[in-house]
């Protein structure tokens, strides 16, 4: 499935989505960096509640298919314009990382 | 490609919240090169592990990345207050890391761990008071 049909089934509002196009293959959810680029595959879906910039490359690194941004936080301005740059997929939500995980887990 | 490359960063020791220019650029480069993704990513990842733990543990330092026909090669350099027990600081968990640096998301004692994992060669040679030399090296199958 793309970001862009995964973000409208389940309600995640897009903050950014310059390749919305792009599959989604699988999920990955943590708030350690070296956790996620050590553990997420490229591709997948990355749920976290961190929001400053090193989010972004660690998203960008380890070729995530988006970053989803839990707990309602969002990226603070240097994070959203390293994003901007970069054509990372943000998605965010109230929910908190096991809900939308459970969300994601019933569409993909 | 008969000849080598070598990029050359400097990585500024004093902003570690816009850390990770240098692994930024190398990404770049090897995508215009048109190797795989799935070699630049270990790569980019790689050296954005090292080059963050330059940046948080060193104050800085060098890297020097050289494409050649048939694999990558990444030295760090860095003058930093060097690694007393290199066995201890590459096992998963164990990490130095202050609290202003975990709140950012670093410190889970996994980088050194990955660079490992994701390359198929690696050294490090440190002398306390002195720095470290790491040295990691992707094969191009
Ligand atoms: N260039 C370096 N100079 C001095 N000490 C280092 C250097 N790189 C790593 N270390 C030491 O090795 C430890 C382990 O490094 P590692 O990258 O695995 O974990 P970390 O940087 O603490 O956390 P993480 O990488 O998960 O964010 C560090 O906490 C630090 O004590
Ligand atoms: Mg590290």
């Amino acid at each position: 499935m793309t970001v862009k049909s995964l973000a409208e089934k389940i309600g995640l509002k897009p903050l950014l989505l310059p390749d919305g196009d792009r599959e989604v293959n699988g999920v990955y959810c943590g708030d350690l960096l070296s956790w996620v680029m050590g553990r997420a595959q490229c591709d997948n879906a990355w749920i976290t509640i961190m929001s400053n910039v090193n989010v972004v490359a660690v998203a960008s690194l380890s070729d995530v298919s988006c970053v989803i941004l839990a707990e309602g936080v969002s990226l603070d301005a240097d994070a959203e314009k390293a994003a901007a740059d970069k054509q990372i997929n943000v998605l965010v939500s109230d929910k908190s990382t096991y809900e939308i995980a459970v969300d994601l887990g019933k569409v993909l | 490609m008969a000849e080598s490359i070598t990029f050359k960063f400097d990585v500024d020791g004093s902003d570690f919240t816009s850390a990770g220019q240098a692994s930024a650029d190398v990404k770049k480069n090897l995508r215009q090169l048109g190797l795989s993704p799935e070699i630049i990513r270990r790569v980019s990842i790689a050296m954005y592990e090292g080059e963050i733990n330059m940046v948080i543990h060193a104050g800085g330092g060098q890297a020097f990345v050289t494409v050649s026909e048939n694999d990558i090669t990444i030295l760090l350099s860095d003058k930093g207050p060097g690694i007393k027990d290199i066995d201890k600081a590459m096992q998963e968990g164990y990490s130095t890391a202050t609290d202003n640096v975990r709140s950012l998301g670093f410190g889970a004692g996994m980088g050194l761990p990955n660079m490992k994992r994701y390359t198929d060669f690696m050294e490090i040679k440190s002398v306390v008071g002195e720095g470290t030399d790491i040295t990691m090296r992707v094969d191009i199958k």
